[in-house]
């Protein structure tokens, strides 16, 4: 067993786990054709999750606020990001894939803009007032999620809102038997984009020398003389901002949108962050593709357990590590 | 000397803030006592036997988040089993007594062997991440509930009939004609039987969290949630603790479900599973305030009365203000949570401690 452990660590450790899903995924499956596809949706799936999911981790990881009204900022950015593309129709139904694109970035871009706004508006009034004290942070967010919610249906109204998808993003790529949706390519290369620019930050400048710092022992860092206070909103902005990107994105995916979309999205992003473990980045990268990939298989293999699984593998991962498996912050 | 002091001193004021709490709690009790033939209205009837099974469902919230500190979202799963298991087994034997005890029984067991499964799973971490996993197994019921259809069915939801002793037409006691006696203008008919038993289920399992709360177990809850380390310290397997008050509430969260089927005939994902239950439990419960019984009782009446009265309120304001922009929107009857947790937010800040707690804070203050 020993043996084992120390061979799994070797190569590569709990990285491991999206490989051996996908390889039982292939046997079980069994045709290449299809599971290439599906692991394509998953690797795509788990990135717009991992954009959700990696804002509450780090929020968390430095702050140590559970922020439930999360999904009301992926709704927002949903929505916002469904409106911009409603504006730009021209550009994006043209034939102009240069403009096209422009456009949806632009979406994405005004959606980051107004989540992170709402973010500063909501850790200046909503949660300043309690650090500290769970009991009433976990409180006072359900309570910021409640109003927040009821805004989005009082502006956009409780209807399905459709979502104008750009030309060169539909359609699908197909190599022989294999089909793979474009938009699903752009997700996840965005998400690949948005991870490698968080590494970035985090592992390469000062500033995020400061945030993972910060994430390691908060007190510290104060008594060295920084501001805390200012990498706390800067990063809750972003974490924001990275939540409403996520929402506007699966926005774009999804083609249909309704208010409850945050809180459908934020049942697998708290499985992601828990699975992965709080605060750190890879480890929601870990569990957001584990879950993407999950939710494809399982929804193929047989449709009635889909979420189901991923409970599963929560529970299983729990049992193995209660801590996630890749947690930054064990306080 | 303290002794001294305080006899001394100025004379004892009237516990104000305690007695307007237990004067409003026991004018709702004899309300809910009196209901039927105090607002003998179908709707009224509806409202007073909602709040018995909402005081019940919110005060066992009350002994997790108010009484240990333990957050959990999954409290509605509980009462979706009991409803449930209920529900199921009326549908499927027919409508006995025999059915509601076996198929609530079902339920209350898997409500208890679930609680106890999630609790030893992770109530030995954070209380945040405990948060989070009730609420991702919350969800997961949610929608094994809407897919297992032929079982819960779906989305509808589940219709059946009940025992003929509560069914309207079953005369309680029958005069020479063989209708049924009016007492008070009221028809003693099966509804009524129905309602009463409502009633006393609700009263008794009431009477068993007082129990809880004041017995030592309540105490070493208490101790918990002031210093979980010190408790340990002290001797007390926290964990132990937490994981048998979760069981302990779920278990009566799932009776409190059996009491809300057997009333409505009807259990759906709306009224027995879904968020907005939960959001309306932790909104009574501190509105109400945590850690006080009586609290959650207050809290169940006003938000009820909130429900009712502010969307009437609302919807005058709305036309009031018709000609002005942004408002009518903002005061649409529909958006009245909107105010409620704006409220909900005002009240975490400044009254963390909720009405009924607030107002025994004053006097244990005064009393100083």
């Amino acid at each position: 067993m020993k043996d084992l452990n120390a061979t799994f660590e070797r190569f590569g450790g709990v990285m491991l786990l999206p490989v051996i899903l996908a390889i039982i995924a292939f046997v079980l499956i069994g045709r290449p054709a299809t599971w290439i596809t599906l692991t394509a949706a998953g690797l795509a799936m788990g990135m717009m999750i991992f954009l959700m999911a990696s804002g509450l981790s780090l929020i968390f990881g430095l702050m140590d606020v559970l922020n439930f009204s999360h999904s009301a900022f992926v709704t927002a950015g949903a929505f916002v990001g469904a409106t911009v593309l409603g504006w730009l129709t021209l550009w994006i139904a043209g034939s102009n894939p240069v403009l096209n694109i422009v456009g949806l970035l632009m979406a994405i871009a005004v959606a980051a803009v107004v989540g992170g706004l709402i973010g500063w508006f909501f850790e200046r009034v909503i949660i300043k007032p309690v650090y500290g004290d769970h009991l009433r942070q976990i409180l006072i967010t359900v309570g910021g999620l409640i109003v927040a919610e009821e805004l989005i249906l009082m502006i956009w109204g409780g209807a399905p809102l459709p979502v104008p998808r750009p030309e060169v993003l539909t359609g699908s790529f197909i190599i022989g038997e294999v089909s793979i949706e474009v938009y699903r390519v752009f997700a996840f290369g965005l998400g690949a984009l948005v991870y490698l620019g968080l590494y970035l930050v985090l592992d390469r400048t000062r500033v995020g020398l400061l945030i993972r710092a910060g994430v390691e022992n908060r007190e510290m860092v104060e008594a060295l003389g920084f501001r805390i206070d200012r990498l706390f909103i800067g990063v809750f902005m972003a974490g924001s901002a990275l939540a409403a990107m996520g929402g506007a994105m699966w926005a774009g995916y999804q083609g249909l949108i309704t208010a409850s979309l945050g809180a459908e999205m934020m049942i697998l992003v708290f499985i992601v962050v828990i699975i992965g473990g709080l605060g750190s980045i890879r480890g929601s990268l870990l569990g957001a593709v584990l879950v993407g990939l999950m939710a494809n298989y399982v929804g193929f293999l047989s449709p009635k357990v889909a979420l189901l699984s991923n409970m599963i593998l929560m529970m299983a991962i729990l049992l193995w590590r209660p801590w996630g498996l890749l947690p930054a912050v064990k306080r | 000397m303290s002794l001294a002091v305080e006899q001394t001193g100025a004379p004892r004021q009237l516990p104000m803030g305690r007695l307007l709490v237990y004067g409003t709690v026991g004018l709702i009790a004899l309300a809910l006592l009196f209901a039927p033939f105090l607002f003998p209205d179908v709707r009224s009837q509806e409202v007073a036997a909602r709040i018995c099974v909402f005081i019940v469902l919110a005060a066992s919230f009350d002994l997790l988040i108010g009484y240990t500190g333990i957050v959990s979202f999954a409290h509605t799963m509980f009462f979706g089993l009991g409803a449930y298991g209920t529900a199921i087994a009326l549908k499927q034997f027919g409508a006995s007594f025999t059915s509601i005890a076996l198929g609530g029984g079902a339920g209350v067991l898997a409500a208890l062997v679930l609680a106890a499964l999630i609790g030893l799973l992770s109530l030995r971490v954070k209380a945040i991440f405990f948060a989070m996993v009730t609420l991702a197994a919350a969800s997961v019921m949610l929608v094994l509930a809407s897919q297992l259809s032929e079982f819960t069915g779906g989305e509808d939801g589940l219709t059946y009939s009940i025992p003929r002793l509560f069914s309207p037409a079953t005369e309680l006691i029958a005069d020479a004609e063989g209708k049924a006696v009016k007492l008070f203008g009221v028809a003693l008919n099966g509804k009524i039987a129905l309602y009463y038993f409502v009633f006393s289920s609700s009263l008794a399992l009431f009477a068993v969290m007082l129990r809880i709360v004041a017995s030592p177990l309540g105490r070493v809850l208490k101790a918990i949630r002031e210093n979980e380390m010190r408790a340990e310290a002290i001797g007390y397997r926290v964990v132990g603790y937490r994981t048998a008050v979760f069981c302990i509430a779920a278990v009566i969260a799932a009776l409190a479900g059996i009491l809300r089927a057997v009333w409505l005939k009807y259990t759906g994902p709306e009224v027995a599973l879904s968020f907005d239950i939960m959001i309306d439990i932790l909104l009574i419960v501190v509105i109400g305030g945590m850690g006080t019984m009586w609290g959650a009782v207050i809290g169940v009446v006003l938000m009820t009365l909130a429900s009712y009265y502010l969307k009437d309120l609302m919807a005058l304001g709305a036309e009031a203000t018709a000609s002005i922009p942004l408002l009518p929107d903002l005061l649409n009857p529909d958006r009245w949570l909107l105010w409620l947790g704006v409220g909900f937010i005002l009240l975490v800040y400044f009254f963390p401690s909720g009405l009924v707690g607030t107002l025994m804070d004053r006097d244990a203050r005064a009393g100083k």
